[in-house]
């Protein structure tokens, strides 16, 4: 059933710390998990919600989310009414590209009053997770709340960056802190509002005429006391990746059997764009060992700890450990590489050592040769 | 509707009894090959890789599966707005309604399709068999030699000649002489029943054929002997490289295992020629701690606890801790318990296999095949379980 909500993601002024990796895309576009991009898992929950229409607020670095994206048609997007849209920001002047969530809101607000849904839930892409908004909806429409935020119980962040949230008995948000606050609370927003569209258009107009645009910091968390924003907890997992330790981290943590399961599989399953490799080939003498392969990958030597994205090449001899391996990837015979992060289409040579730590792990540009 | 130099019309209605109990519920071009794939795959890739915008795919056994499996042609580019893939059942007219009689008798039914294109050629081909080719160089070599009629010919083992169309050529690749499976074969220069013919040749030859009360209705056995003795030229468009009929269970399992080799003859990584199917949307396969592959294809999906070697393991497959899978064939979403040991065999779709459960032997037997979502426990198969 198509649910009475409009998608919304919001990459307008994302946390973006990850380093090279976010140097030519946007956060939204980093590959992870061995196929994925970080916006499949919050749109793939969308669509698995029955939410038919969903935009994209591009904002800056986004070629390779609109080559990712397309026509939406690998999320069965691709709709004769509805579907998805990238926004891209709107302006004459350079200078307002920087502007805050809001004034974007409002340059493209046709595409909220166009539409005949009622209601609309805005997220982020940075949330790994396989969330339900069907449940969201009905806890918000049930509480009478304003705004039903989404929160998690999560004290170990793998190095992640995300808002505190404090709640009372009831679950009404009382307070919340930006990543940097001092707030002691093992509550995390994730970032995803639902709210009647009304109500968002009345909040991107006021806070407009105010002075502020950042819908979160202003015009939520200053109206905590005349607005009731409702908390709504996830329960499945839920990875945070807005760091090169979080996005590093977050993804050893899919070799958990656990996690596997949970994200990948319920409720729903995870779209991405389809690439039409063959099966992943495993040749005589090849060793593996608790790692998550994807498909077109042709494996000779030895994989151990690691994440290999489509297309990977392992040659004989080479070693690879603790390492995540973007598309395409060459490990060269008999290279080792230990706590690595290979950018897409990165190239080793044969005979080398390269050694990153848990900590700070080892990072190679898109289509480096070493 | 704009006019198309060649459209393609593809056989997928063939039962491939001999295929068993994998052939049950669905056609043979169905049936699963290599990991990911349906047979028709292949020839489907090779239109879109060929320039072929137009396919016309005519069904009649078992088309549940082949339907739903083929949508509106989206991956392989096929949804277009002028032509793009059109599924042709048999279907009623006035004067009742009839199943397709024979291969040429179901392009004779469809002529009336063909005709709404206006093609200068139409290429038939069917979606039995594996192999990669570009139809626009055979179209290219049809239009050079100035022939009505161009079959794409193959040299295979004088052993195996009798189960094909076998040809004589001449120095000009001119076809001499066609025979249908022959007991005796004199040529090893088999038919890959793939044919471009001149249209309106094909179509005066349709109508002659129908209205013959002896015929077969069948390219191989009809049609052409009809050309050939005709005088029509005939010409041979010779194929060198992969092509596999999977007309068995042994066929089925060879060319699976043909793909285990270091350098497989046929390149399913080929960057330019990739073969295209539905995707069943899968994160990365998970290989546990203990888990030893070696010599194998593991495709999305995969949870592998056990040992797999020389083996091909489609998406969604569970292999249990302690499990052993040699030199078989497991198909999509088969659950296979811990402990279980699977020699030499092909296990139909979202099978399930108990813990324990010795499947074949291992001194290499023949070929055991378990049924789709078959429960196997205790060595014997109780009852049948329905996917999710």
């Amino acid at each position: 059933m198509n649910t009475n909500v409009l998608g919304v993601i919001n990459l307008i002024h994302e946390s973006d710390e990850m380093e090279s990796l976010t140097a030519g895309r946007c956060t939204a576009s980093v590959p992870f998990g061995s196929r994925y991009r970080l916006i499949d898992f919050v749109l793939s929950g969308m669509v698995n919600s029955g939410i038919t229409k969903v935009a994209v607020f591009a904002h800056t670095k986004f070629r390779s989310l609109m080559d990712h994206l397309g026509s939406g048609k690998h999320w069965d997007l691709n709709h004769r009414q509805g579907g998805l849209f990238v926004l891209p920001p709107v302006t004459d002047d350079i200078n307002e590209v920087r502007r805050g969530d809001l004034f974007h809101f409002f340059q493209n607000r046709d595409y909220f009053t166009r539409s005949s849904l009622d209601y609309v839930v805005i997220t982020r892409s940075h949330m790994v997770c396989n969330i339900d908004f069907e449940p969201v909806l009905a806890q918000h429409k049930a509480s009478g709340a304003d705004i039903t935020v989404v929160c998690k119980h999560q004290t170990e962040l793998f190095g992640g960056m995300a808002r505190k949230v404090e709640v009372d008995g009831k679950g009404r948000v009382t307070a919340m802190q930006d990543h940097y606050g001092r707030m002691q609370s093992n509550l995390v927003s994730m970032e995803m509002y639902i709210m009647r569209k009304d109500l968002l258009l009345e909040l991107v107009e006021t806070s407009l005429a105010q002075g502020q645009d950042h819908l979160v910091r202003h015009a939520i968390m200053t109206r905590l006391d005349e607005l009731h924003v409702q908390s709504y907890i996830y329960s499945g997992y839920l990875g945070i990746v807005n760091t090169i330790s979080s996005y590093y981290q977050n993804n050893m943590q899919l070799l958990r059997p656990d996690v596997y399961r949970s994200l990948f599989f319920e409720p729903g399953a995870l779209y991405t764009k389809v690439k039409d490799e063959p099966p992943a080939r495993y040749a005589e003498g090849a060793m593996t060992s608790n790692s998550l392969i994807a498909n077109g990958c042709v494996i000779e030597g030895t994989v151990v700890n690691s994440i290999l994205f489509r297309g990977v090449h392992v040659r004989k001899g080479a070693v690879i450990r603790n390492s995540i391996v973007m598309q395409n990837g060459i490990i060269g015979e008999n290279s080792r590489i230990d706590h690595v992060i290979l950018d897409k289409d990165v190239r080793i040579v044969q005979e080398r050592d390269i050694r990153g730590t848990a900590l700070s792990p080892f990072l190679a540009v898109k289509r480096k040769v070493i | 509707m704009g006019r198309k130099e060649m459209i393609a019309m593809l056989l997928a209605g063939g039962e491939g009894k001999r295929l068993g109990v994998l052939t049950k519920d669905l056609a043979k071009p169905a049936v699963h090959y290599g990991g990911k794939y349906r047979i028709i795959d292949f020839t489907l890739s090779n239109c879109a890789h060929s320039g072929i915008d137009t396919v016309g795919v005519l069904t009649q056994y078992q088309p549940l599966v082949l339907n739903g499996y083929l949508g509106i042609g989206s991956p392989w580019g096929l949804d277009r707005r002028d032509g793009g893939m059109s599924i042709l059942p048999p279907f009623m007219k006035q004067k009742g309604s009839m199943w397709y009689k024979g291969t040429a008798n179901a392009i004779y039914q469809n002529m009336g399709f063909i005709d709404r294109f206006d093609p200068e050629y139409v290429l038939i081909i069917s979606g039995d068999h594996i192999y990669k080719m570009d139809y626009d160089h055979m179209l290219q070599e049809h239009k050079r030699s100035g022939a009505d009629v161009t079959i794409s010919g193959i040299q295979v083992d004088y052993k195996e000649a009798k189960r094909f169309g076998i040809m004589h050529i001449d120095d000009d690749k001119r076809i001499t002489s066609f025979e249908e499976k022959p007991k005796i074969p004199t040529s090893n220069l088999a038919s890959m029943g793939i044919y471009i013919f001149s249209w309106p040749v094909l179509q005066q030859y349709l109508i002659r054929d129908e209205a013959s009360r002896l015929s077969g209705n069948d390219f191989g056995k009809d049609i052409i002997p009809a050309m050939l003795q005709d005088g029509v030229s005939l010409h041979a468009y010779l194929f060198e490289g992969y092509w596999k009929d999977v007309g068995t269970i042994e066929s089925l399992w060879e060319a699976n295992m043909d793909l285990l080799t270091d350098r497989p003859a046929l390149n399913l990584n080929d960057r330019d020629w990739r073969i295209y199917s539905v995707n069943p949307n899968r994160p990365g396969h998970f290989v546990a701690p203990n888990a030893v592959l070696s010599n194998s294809l593991v495709t999305e999906g995969c949870m592998v606890e056990g040992t797999v070697h020389r083996s091909v393991l489609f998406y969604g497959v569970q292999a249990g801790a302690d499990s052993v899978i040699e030199q078989s064939v497991i198909m999509p979403n088969v659950r296979i318990g811990q402990g279980a040991r699977i020699y030499k065999a092909i296990i139909g779709e979202g099978a399930i296999i108990a813990d324990g459960i010795t499947i074949g032997h291992p001194d290499n037997g023949s070929i055991t095949v378990i049924g789709s979502d078959e429960y196997v426990t205790r060595n014997q198969t109780l009852l049948e379980v329905k996917q999710p």
